[in-house]
């Protein structure tokens, strides 16, 4: 039973994991760049959050709405300044971008909100449910967690395969010139898979800090690096992939933490991405490259 | 006399007019900051940055030469930077009393540290270089998280009796003439401040020896080509993964040697400096001096460096101007019109130097 609860609360890690690695694969499956500015937009959703239901004193639903908000503003902004430009620029040059743009919102959020922790309070509250008899107890957060990454897995899922705009992302990831050709505005679409990956991060965003309360100008940092591992354990660019990269990377996570070493469970993660990539060089569902002459 | 005069031109002929100036900047800044030290005419906020800047630069140029010159995006450098610096302190923790030369424990050091690197390159390049592109640079910085972690748990000090380690948990013991070396997550405390900056001067006029030798040799045109297009340097016979482990191997190897120094010029050093950021600051200064590219390199580090120093009385806003000055840098340079003025800059520029050739030689 133990195991059981151990396994439950790495799930619900890993549906964090998952949730922040879409905002990854997606960005990369169509604009082919690692945007490391994402944990950053996590943060800066978890402090609006934060503003939004402890000193506006919001209810639940309105406050994640704004955060929503909020978070996709900033993404689109970011994108049509930062990244816009350059779109034919080489790829180091948009990864250094990047990482300006990331180095600006956690010092812009030191000063604004200066970096002494503040503390969550938890939108579903602290209590637990207890099955079989109170020997298994998951908390209501990680139970949320995973109920709102399986929808948001299914809601994209459908909007990617079944509607106009998700088959000019799926278009526009496979080829750019030709998705331009049959009439695809390539430039709306990428802003609009900006929009989803940071509106998902507002989400992540409040579900993780309902997890764990403290919130910081580097808060996003660490989950971020571990939800890029994920989007690339489960192949970058694949939607179902970053969903089982997140949930076996919370999974092994936690258990390392719990049965191996806690101090150890990092090595243990990225050693495990090591050894995939060295079985399956493009991740778990990625598909494989090929080279051209 | 002839070949004097042959030497001499082919110091400054077109092609290795770079490595030149690369060496006289070296040579003019550490005749520069030499005078103003013997003056007085430095501050001491200045003094204390020169030693780190060494190191940068050194770690820089050998990341340039992995991802410039060999073309493979290495996210990792701070592991083998953490390698370095910890495995210098140890060395010249064990030998404090055996040596008593500051600068010769410090060398000992970083030869150590380049051994280290070298093996443990050679060890992560056979898994590493079979992967491309991205892939390659999601790996490098899962080495870096994992050699971080490892660090981050290591114990190890010695006393009369010998040396003890230990690993996760602190279960040393020691005894009569107790020395901590390394204390997990507290990292490296009370180690002595050896490193001297005319060491860093010539770490760096070696490494800039070994870069360009390489890449004016066969090996370095291997190199080069199996960055520009893969598949015509397979077909002609260069074996890719060979030559990029070669730069692989090299530029953990200076690497390692920047980290001891780099390490050794502070008192103590904790494991969590070496971490993905510590990667991403060189990766910075590399791009922005250019690809391939050794005095830009070396220019943009010292500048980058110390900007942000420089900066501090501006205290908390100083991060977020750095962030805008980066971003901007990358939105100009890449901005077409930019970029067509300044190639009708540099062609105004060559023109007006090739009309002063000409009227020389008449």
């Amino acid at each position: 039973m133990v195991f059981f609860s151990y396994l439950i609360s790495g799930i619900g890690l890993g549906s964090v994991y998952a949730i922040i690695a879409l905002g990854y694969t997606m960005v990369y499956g169509i604009a082919k760049m690692l945007n490391f500015a994402h944990g950053d937009v996590i943060m800066v959703g978890a402090y609006v959050a934060f503003f939004m239901l402890s000193r506006f004193g919001l209810p639940v639903i309105p406050s994640v709405l704004i955060t929503i908000l909020a978070t996709t503003l900033l993404g689109v902004t970011i994108e049509r300044l930062a990244y816009k430009p350059l779109r034919n620029a080489s790829k180091l040059s948009v990864l250094i971008t990047a990482i300006g743009v990331s180095y600006f919102l956690q010092n812009g959020a030191q000063l604004l909100w200066t970096s002494s922790p503040k503390i969550f309070t938890s939108i579903v509250g602290n209590g637990s449910l207890s099955l079989f008899g109170g020997s298994l107890t998951v908390d209501y957060a990680t139970l949320l967690t995973i109920l709102v990454c399986i929808i948001v897995m299914v809601a994209l899922t459908l909007f990617i395969n079944h509607t106009s705009t998700g088959r000019a992302m799926r278009a526009c990831s496979e080829d750019q010139g030709a998705a331009q050709l049959m009439g695809i505005d390539v430039n709306k679409t990428i802003s609009i898979t900006f929009a989803i990956g940071s509106g998902l991060a507002a989400l992540a965003s409040v579900l993780l800090c309902s997890k764990y309360p403290s919130i910081s100008p580097t808060l996003g940092s660490m989950p971020g690096i571990k939800a890029f591992t994920a989007a690339v354990f489960g192949g970058i660019g694949s939607i179902p992939g970053a969903f089982i990269g997140g949930l076996i990377l919370g999974i092994i996570e936690n258990l390392s933490k719990a049965y191996i070493s806690t101090q150890l469970s990092d090595a243990i993660v990225f050693a495990v991405l090591i050894i995939i990539l060295l079985i399956k060089p493009t991740g778990l569902l990625g598909k494989p490259m090929s080279e051209k002459v | 006399m002839e070949n004097v005069v042959n030497a001499f031109k082919k110091i400054f002929d077109k092609k290795h007019r770079g490595r030149t100036v690369s060496y006289l900047i070296v040579f003019a800044a550490y005749i520069l900051c030499e005078v103003m030290m013997l003056t007085g005419n430095m501050t001491s906020q200045i003094r204390n940055l020169l030693i780190p800047c060494c190191s940068y630069i050194v770690a820089s140029l050998a990341l340039n030469l992995c991802v410039g010159f060999s073309g493979e995006l290495s996210l990792g450098h701070a592991g083998f930077l953490g390698v370095g610096a910890f495995s210098g302190a140890v060395i010249s923790g064990l030998l404090v009393d055996t040596i008593p030369s500051g600068v010769v424990r410090l060398i000992l050091a970083m030869l150590v540290a380049a051994a280290l690197n070298a093996l443990l390159g050679f060890l992560i390049g056979i898994p590493v270089l079979k992967l491309q592109g991205d892939y390659l640079a999601i790996v490098t910085l899962a080495f870096c998280q994992i050699i971080k972690s490892l660090i981050n748990n290591i114990y190890l000090g010695y006393d009369n009796n010998g040396i003890q380690f230990s690993f996760v948990e602190n279960k040393l013991a020691l005894g009569e003439g107790a020395h901590t070396l390394i204390s997990g997550p507290m990292g490296v405390t009370g180690s002595q401040r050896i490193s001297n900056f005319t060491v860093g001067i010539v770490l760096i006029i070696i490494a800039l020896v070994i870069i360009y030798n390489m890449m004016y040799s066969r090996n370095g045109r291997a190199i080069m080509a199996a960055r520009d297009n893969r598949i015509a340097a397979l077909s002609v016979g260069i074996n890719v993964t060979d030559t990029k482990m070669l730069a692989f191997v090299i530029s953990a190897a200076l690497t390692g040697a920047a980290g001891a120094l780099y390490g050794l010029s502070f008192s103590s050093l904790s494991p969590a400096k070496f971490d993905f950021n510590l990667s991403i600051l060189i990766l910075v200064y590399v791009v922005l001096g250019g690809l391939g590219n050794v005095t830009g390199t070396i220019i943009a580090t010292v500048i980058l460096y110390v900007l942000p120093e420089m900066l501090r009385s501006l205290q908390d806003y100083r991060m977020l101007i750095y962030a805008v000055i980066l971003i901007a840098i990358m939105l100009i340079t890449n901005n077409q019109k930019f970029i067509v003025l300044s190639n009708q800059f540099s062609e105004k520029m060559r023109n007006l130097f090739k009309k002063k050739g000409a009227e020389n030689h008449e």
